[in-house]
Parts: C-alpha cells; sequence; structure tokens
C-alpha cells in the first residue's frame, strides 16, 4: 500500500438514519427527469418536443454553446414534459418510461483500448455520457477540446450519511474497469483513484488496473475528489483535472462494452425521517416518489434533498434525482421558534464548537433540521473555516475577495482549487450564518466570464 | 411560552415595513430574537447548519467574564474595608462592591446599546450581538470611582468612533472596549491614575485610616517600591487594588479555561501573549538595571490587567490577527510589547491597553504577510508549470 495521507482538518456530522446495507430492486419509475440546472452555468437547447418518443440515449438537450456536448434520455419513452421557471428558464426535461423493455440507441460496443483518444472522445459526445466528467478548476462539465493533465476519481464518501461506495459497486467491476480504460485515453498523465485508508475497498477499486491509487484517512472531506487533487496533484494556474464520480464510471464502462447508455446505478435513501433507509437499485433520474413510497415517518414536514444535506438540491416530491447524485436525503424542516434557543443546554444540538452540552455525550447521533440557528452577520469569528477545510488555503480571505469582485486576489488565493462542496461545511460551521457555497459559485461564474 | 408567541406573532406585522411601528423594525427584531432563536430555514447552499450562532458566542464570553465580575464586586468591597479599616461579613462586602458596580454596567450597556440599536435602525440591519461582551468589558476595566456620566462619554466614544464609523461589529480596527479606556486615560487621566482611584471612596477620604495607600502593585513597582508589594499569592488570587475585573488572576483563568473549553477564544493568543510577557520579563531581568527590571519575570503576569488582556481583549477575533499563524505572532508582541512600556516607559505605569491597541494596527499587516506568503506557495507552483 502507498502513502497514507492523513487529512486532520474536518467535520464529521454524525446524522441519524444511515443506509442499512440491503439492497433494494425497484420497478422502474413511471417518469424520469433530467435536469439542465444539475450542471452549473449550461444554457440548454432542446433536442426534442413535447410527445417525441425516444430511446435510452437519445439527446433530450444539448449546450447551446457546445452543440457537441448532448444530455440523453435515461430510459426509453415518450417526452411528457418540458418543465420551465422564471423567463422560461428549462427546468426540467420529463420522460414517461416505457412500462416493457427499455430501447436503447445502439452506439456499438467496442472496448476503449482499440479506439483512438478522438473516437472515445465522440462516443461520450454521441452517448450523452460526456457530462459526467467534468473539470477543475469551476466544477463544471469539461471541455472535449482540452487534454486534461490528470483524472482524479474518489472512491469513497465522506459527507453525512454519504452511501457506502465499496458496496454500491459491487458486481461492476468489468464496467469500472472498462469506464477506467476509456478514461486513460483522454490522459497524458495518471488516472488517480482515492481510496479510503481505513476499510478495504471493493474489488472494483482495488483490482483496478491502470491507476494510480491514492489512500486518505480523516473526517469529511476528506473523501472530497477536490482534497485529493490538492494533495496528490494540485492545479496551478493554467492546468485543468478532470473528475469522474465512481459509479458513473461504471456508466461510462457499459457504453464501452454493451454500447448503450445504461444509467442504472445504486443509491441510498437515507436521513432521519425515512423510515427504512436502504439502498436501492435504480436508472438515474428516477422520480424521488419512486423510493419515497410509503418510507417516509408520518406527519413530519420534511425536506427532500437529492444529493447530501450540506451540498445536495432540494427536490419537492414529485421531483427527479439530480444527474450527478447517488443518495437522496430526507430531514425534518425546521420552521420553528425556540424559546431562548441560544443559551439553551443543548443536548440535541450539534457544533463544530465545543459550546453545546451534546459535546458531552460520546457517539451521539442527531436528527438535524433546516433551521439556520441564527441571524445572518457580518463576519466576526475567526479560524471557523479552516478548521474544515484541509487545504493551503485562506477560505475567509478567499470568501471575502469574491465580495470585493477582486479576480487577481481570487486566482492568487486559490479560487482553481475549490468548489463548493469542497467548502460548504464552513457555511455549515459558519456562526453569521455566511451562505459561502453561493458566494463561491458567485466567483467562479465571474472567472470563467472573466477568462473566456 | 406558547401564549408570548402568540403575542409576539399578533404584534409582528406592526413592526415590519409598512407597518405602524416600521421604523422600530430592528428593535423589535434584536428583542424577538433574543426571546426566540428564529424560524428562518436555509434556502441554498447546506441544508443544515451548526447550531452555534453570534448571540451563543457572545453568552459564553459573558459566562467565562462571571467570575471576573464576581471577584471584582467582592473585591470592591473588600478593598473598601482596608481602607477604613474594618472587618465586613463576606456577604455586606460583596453587597457594597456589588451596589458600586452595578451602575457602571448599567450605564455601559443603557447608553452603548442604544447607540448600537439607533444605528442597526438607520442602517436597516439586525442589531449585532458584539456589543453585549463589550458593555461588560468596559465596566470591568475601570476604576469603581469612574464618575458614571465621563463612562457614558467614553462607552458613546468606543462605540461611535470605534465601531460604527466602519461599519459595525466585524468591521472594527480597535478593540471597543479597549478604546473607551484609552479615551478615559487621555481625557481624564485624574480618573484613571494615580493611587487613590482604584478604591471605592478613597479620592474623598472619609473614614480612611492614616497612612493607607492605594496604589496598585504596578505603581509600587514603578516607584521601586518593592517592600511595599503585595505578595504573589495576593496578586494571583487578586486580594489586591486595580480596575474592578482584573485583579484576580485565578477568576481570569478560569473564564480563560471556559472560553478555551467552548472553543470560542483562541488558545494560541492567550498562549503566546503570556509567552511574549515572560520572554520580556526574563530579558529585563538578563539585563536588569533597576529593581522593577529585577522581578521574577513571571510575576508580571499576575501584575495589573496583564491576564484579563491576554484573555479577554487580546483574544476579540475581530481586532486580532485572522490567520493562525498571524495569532503567534501578534500574541507574542502583545505580550512583548505590554512589558517594555510597563517597564520602560514611566509615563505609562500600565502597558498591556496601548499594547493591544498598538497590535490592532498592526494585525492586518501580520495578516498580509502570512496570506502573501501562501499567494507565493501557489505562484511557485505555476512557475513550476511554466518552466517544465
Amino acid at each position: 500500500m502507498s502513502k497514507v495521507i492523513k487529512i486532520r482538518r474536518g467535520l464529521n456530522i454524525p446524522l441519524q438514519g444511515s443506509a442499512e446495507k440491503v439492497l433494494v430492486r425497484l420497478d422502474r419509475a413511471e417518469t424520469y427527469g433530467l435536469k439542465p440546472t444539475d450542471f452549473p452555468g449550461l444554457v440548454p437547447k432542446l433536442n426534442v418536443t413535447v410527445g417525441e418518443r425516444v430511446k435510452a440515449g437519445t439527446p433530450l438537450f444539448h449546450d447551446k454553446y457546445r452543440p457537441d456536448v448532448v444530455f440523453a434520455s435515461p430510459v426509453s419513452g415518450e417526452v411528457l414534459d418540458v418543465r420551465r421557471g422564471e423567463r422560461r428558464v428549462i427546468l426540467e426535461v420529463v420522460v414517461k418510461a416505457d412500462s416493457g423493455d427499455l430501447e436503447y440507441e445502439n452506439f456499438g460496443a467496442a472496448p476503449a483500448d482499440s479506439l483512438k483518444r478522438e473516437e472515445v472522445i465522440a462516443k461520450l459526445l454521441k452517448a450523452g455520457a460526456w457530462p459526467y466528467i467534468r473539470q477543475r478548476p469551476y466544477g463544471i462539465i469539461a471541455n472535449p477540446a482540452d487534454t486534461p493533465k490528470s483524472i482524479f476519481i474518489s472512491c469513497f464518501d465522506t459527507s453525512p450519511l454519504a452511501p457506502d461506495l465499496d458496496f454500491a459497486v459491487q458486481g461492476e467491476e468489468q464496467a469500472f474497469q472498462a469506464g477506467i480504460d476509456a478514461l486513460r485515453k483522454l490522459t497524458a498523465g495518471k488516472v488517480h483513484l482515492g481510496l479510503n485508508a481505513d476499510f478495504p475497498p471493493a474489488n472494483a477499486f482495488a483490482k483496478a488496473k491502470g491507476v494510480e491509487f491514492n489512500y486518505f484517512t480523516g473526517p469529511h472531506p476528506a473523501g472530497n475528489v477536490g482534497i485529493h487533487i490538492h494533495h496528490v496533484d494540485p492545479i496551478a494556474k493554467g492546468e485543468v483535472v478532470w473528475v469522474v464520480n465512481p459509479l458513473d464510471v461504471i456508466i461510462i464502462g457499459r457504453l464501452f462494452l454493451n454500447g448503450i447508455y445504461d444509467t442504472t446505478k445504486v443509491i441510498a435513501l437515507v436521513g432521519s425521517e425515512v423510515a427504512k433507509p436502504r439502498y436501492f437499485k435504480l436508472i438515474s433520474g428516477a422520480a424521488v416518489s419512486s423510493i419515497l413510497a410509503k418510507n417516509i415517518k408520518e406527519d413530519a414536514a420534511v425536506r427532500i434533498i437529492s444529493g447530501n444535506v450540506l451540498t445536495g438540491t432540494r427536490v419537492d416530491k414529485l421531483g427527479y434525482l439530480g444527474f450527478y447524485d447517488n443518495m437522496v436525503s430526507v430531514i425534518p424542516e425546521g420552521k420553528k421558534h425556540e424559546f431562548f434557543g441560544w443559551i439553551a443546554p443543548g443536548v440535541n444540538k450539534h457544533s463544530a464548537t465545543r459550546a453545546f452540552l451534546s459535546k458531552l455525550i460520546p457517539r451521539k447521533t442527531f436528527r438535524l433540521d433546516t433551521n439556520m440557528h441564527g441571524g445572518h452577520r457580518a463576519l466576526v469569528l475567526t479560524n471557523q473555516y479552516e478548521k474544515v477545510l484541509p487545504m493551503d488555503i485562506y477560505p475567509v480571505h478567499l470568501i471575502k475577495a469574491i465580495l470585493a469582485n477582486d479576480i487577481d486576489r481570487m486566482e492568487q488565493l486559490g479560487i482553481y482549487e475549490v468548489v463548493e462542496e469542497d467548502m460548504a461545511l464552513c457555511e455549515y460551521v459558519c456562526a453569521s450564518k455566511t451562505e459561502v457555497q453561493a458566494i463561491l459559485r458567485k466567483g467562479i461564474e465571474t472567472m470563467i466570464k472573466e477568462l473566456s | 411560552m406558547k401564549a408570548l408567541r402568540n403575542y409576539i406573532d399578533k404584534i409582528k406585522p406592526h413592526f415590519q415595513k409598512g407597518g405602524r411601528f416600521g421604523m422600530f423594525h430592528s428593535t423589535f427584531d434584536a428583542f424577538e430574537t433574543f426571546l426566540f432563536v428564529p424560524d428562518t430555514v436555509t434556502t441554498k447552499g447546506s441544508h443544515i447548519r451548526d447550531a452555534i450562532d453570534l448571540k451563543r458566542t457572545m453568552s459564553m464570553v459573558i459566562i467565562a467574564l462571571m467570575p471576573a465580575m464576581l471577584f471584582g464586586m467582592w473585591n470592591v468591597g473588600y478593598q473598601y474595608t482596608l481602607s477604613i479599616g474594618a472587618s465586613w461579613s463576606f456577604w455586606q462586602t460583596f453587597w457594597f462592591g456589588f451596589l458600586k458596580v452595578l451602575p457602571l454596567i448599567v450605564v455601559s450597556y443603557g447608553v452603548g446599546l442604544s447607540i448600537e440599536f439607533a444605528f442597526a435602525q438607520v442602517r436597516g440591519h439586525e442589531v449585532n450581538e458584539g456589543f453585549l461582551v463589550s458593555g461588560l468589558l468596559i465596566p470591568l476595566i475601570m476604576p469603581v470611582d469612574v464618575p458614571l456620566w465621563m463612562l457614558a462619554i467614553a462607552v458613546a466614544f468606543a462605540v461611535v468612533i470605534g465601531k460604527e464609523v466602519f461599519g459595525g461589529t466585524g468591521y472594527n480596527v480597535f478593540n471597543p472596549a479597549l478604546l473607551a479606556r484609552a479615551f478615559m486615560f487621555f481625557a481624564y487621566p485624574s480618573h484613571m491614575s494615580g493611587d487613590k482611584v482604584w478604591i471605592a471612596g478613597l479620592a474623598k477620604g472619609q473614614g480612611v485610616i492614616d497612612g493607607f495607600s492605594g496604589a496598585t502593585p504596578l505603581a509600587n513597582a514603578a516607584a521601586y517600591q518593592m517592600d511595599k508589594m503585595p505578595s504573589a499569592y495576593d496578586m494571583f488570587m487578586g486580594f489586591i487594588p486595580g480596575s474592578v475585573g482584573e485583579t484576580s488572576t485565578l477568576a481570569i483563568l478560569i473564564g480563560a479555561s471556559i472560553l478555551i473549553i467552548t472553543g470560542i477564544g483562541s488558545w494560541k493568543i492567550m498562549v503566546s501573549v503570556f509567552g511574549g510577557g515572560l520572554a520580556a520579563g526574563l530579558l529585563f531581568n538578563a539585563f536588569a538595571v533597576n529593581p522593577y527590571m529585577q522581578i521574577p519575570a513571571w510575576q508580571h503576569l499576575i501584575m495589573g490587567g496583564f491576564a484579563f488582556g491576554a484573555v479577554f481583549m487580546a483574544t476579540d477575533p475581530v481586532t486580532a490577527s485572522h490567520t493562525e499563524k498571524g495569532k503567534w505572532i501578534y500574541g507574542f508582541l502583545v505580550g512583548f510589547l505590554a512589558l517594555l512600556v510597563r517597564v520602560l516607559n514611566p509615563a505609562y505605569p500600565e502597558g498591556m491597553m496601548l499594547a493591544i491597541l498598538l497590535m490592532n494596527v498592526f494585525a492586518p499587516l501580520i495578516d498580509f504577510y502570512v496570506v502573501e506568503a501562501n499567494i507565493r506557495r501557489r505562484m511557485n507552483r505555476t512557475k513550476k508549470v511554466v518552466n517544465s
């Protein structure tokens, strides 16, 4: 085993409702949705109209500025609806799935090793699998014209209630390796797998060939790919690194193994408001109602989140699983007043500080709600953010540079190395209730605009 | 609680924009959020939030100040009994001090919070909790006999010039509480220094026993009256004259442990301030040319306002260094400079206040160099890319 990188700073939030390792196979959901809002900065252009028949792999929309990048339907069926929001922004393209066997577009099975780099890229683009490849800096869909210096895959997730990816990739060894083979074609550098040093990794990861293993141990965000990049092969100005989620590597692998766009994956349904938190095998983009049915504790006002509680997207009961998300979290809403809550001992409150009695109870798990626990204030405390961001970066100074819209300063302070998920904990711990993730995205958008 | 909540919900519309009392929106909000943690929920970003907020943070500091404040009240009474040669019961002593200190606290909060509320109102902000701590710190670093009108002016100066002109808590350069003291020190020096001001009623001289001196250990030391210095035990426990809350190093250390255990105060600053003081003290010992320079280095740490400043003043997160490396440098220099002023400058018997205020000015500079070093590391990485 190679050197283990110890992550010392960070924070694990012990929430109630982690998923039991039971895999539930579901009937196909009635509808599937693809949300352009899952892709920051994307301007979508529709390829289909309502009522049109599509196969799994048929493009539903594409990127206005890079028409090659298409977003494909995960199932075959009929386009049911295009939901729009303010100023006619496309929010969701909904497909009603066939009830029988799915029809797939055929992209031709061919091992990546037999293809040239351009052919691999063309195939990924055509099948709608390209958006699974994202780039750092900025955390946006990779540019097919770039050559990344390396590709990073984090094979474990340390976020609150995160699914056990070792469990989720069981039986997918072949597809995972096929995906790795395809990715290896894309970079002149290495393909890095980030593994959890504390547990023996699944075979799909441990026996992967042609990759570099890096082991990490420590609290969240130790599993974030951005942290891995920072510690293994940091991004300097002008460099590009690509990242892929391991479950998406499998989807890419199937494209080369079987020639079809098959987005079946194992996700976790978690959270204190879930009656039986478990793993589900489903097709990406499934309506969340298909897994929530009769599985939510009664009479509770709940928030359903596609993704984890720190970075996920809020969806309503009729919403859809996000493109990149491997979990659905359900937590209580916190719309209630608390009498003298700021001085209460706080046995059931979680905090990174030790200002609450709950710190004295070892191994306590929490049922946290969505309350802000205080009003928005100017930044007063220091060393809160630093304690949960294991990077050689001054997060408060970076945030202030973004607020001041100082582009040089943002660049100097390392905006290329972080995306929202890396600084999500900063937002969690902030006593002044600063919207760190929104500010960071604003800074990233400024950088994209100014440097292109 | 339900009834109170219902009542607040009933009158709330009047205090919102367009309501009858819409102009008092911030004031209403301050009282409402004091009674009830607001019911706002997360909308974007992280769906859950840490239970900590500034109210909780500030109340932890206030709790940490309690030992020093309570001891200070008792000590005010105790010093008075010494000056008149009486021997009172514990409660009698405490009650005397309580009645002396309470008006200071009331005036400090009254004046400061009124200004805070007014500014929040005009700006349309929520009222920041920062003054809850400053408002208690100020009476604790004043001589007990300070006239209330002077205190009121000092508080007003500190809040307006020290804080609000910069934009309020979080944007200020100087520690507001120390600014109040500095204002008093330079505007009304006769009420802030000398041997008469530290004990209640001493300046008036009624009933004081002949030959009683109210000099602080610092004044004794500065005058080279080493034989008159109280014992180290007395100085550590706090049975000495001085500002209300600063005398007992023990009570301050209890407060320090509360701050450190809860993770609210920076232990790095506290440790480095004491370290800086000790270093300067040892340096004086090594090159001692007068009796003041000869006193053991560690004794400096329990004299005057050193401990109080190190624990409650230097650690103010807004005015201290913001970077962790910077905090070590900042703290060390605070401690070092405090002793430098104290021992080498006969005009200022206590150097802690000036040392902290001076370092408040330099804290951003320290941060600048720490952050610059970080930027240079990143730039070197880029250079390597370009060269390779």
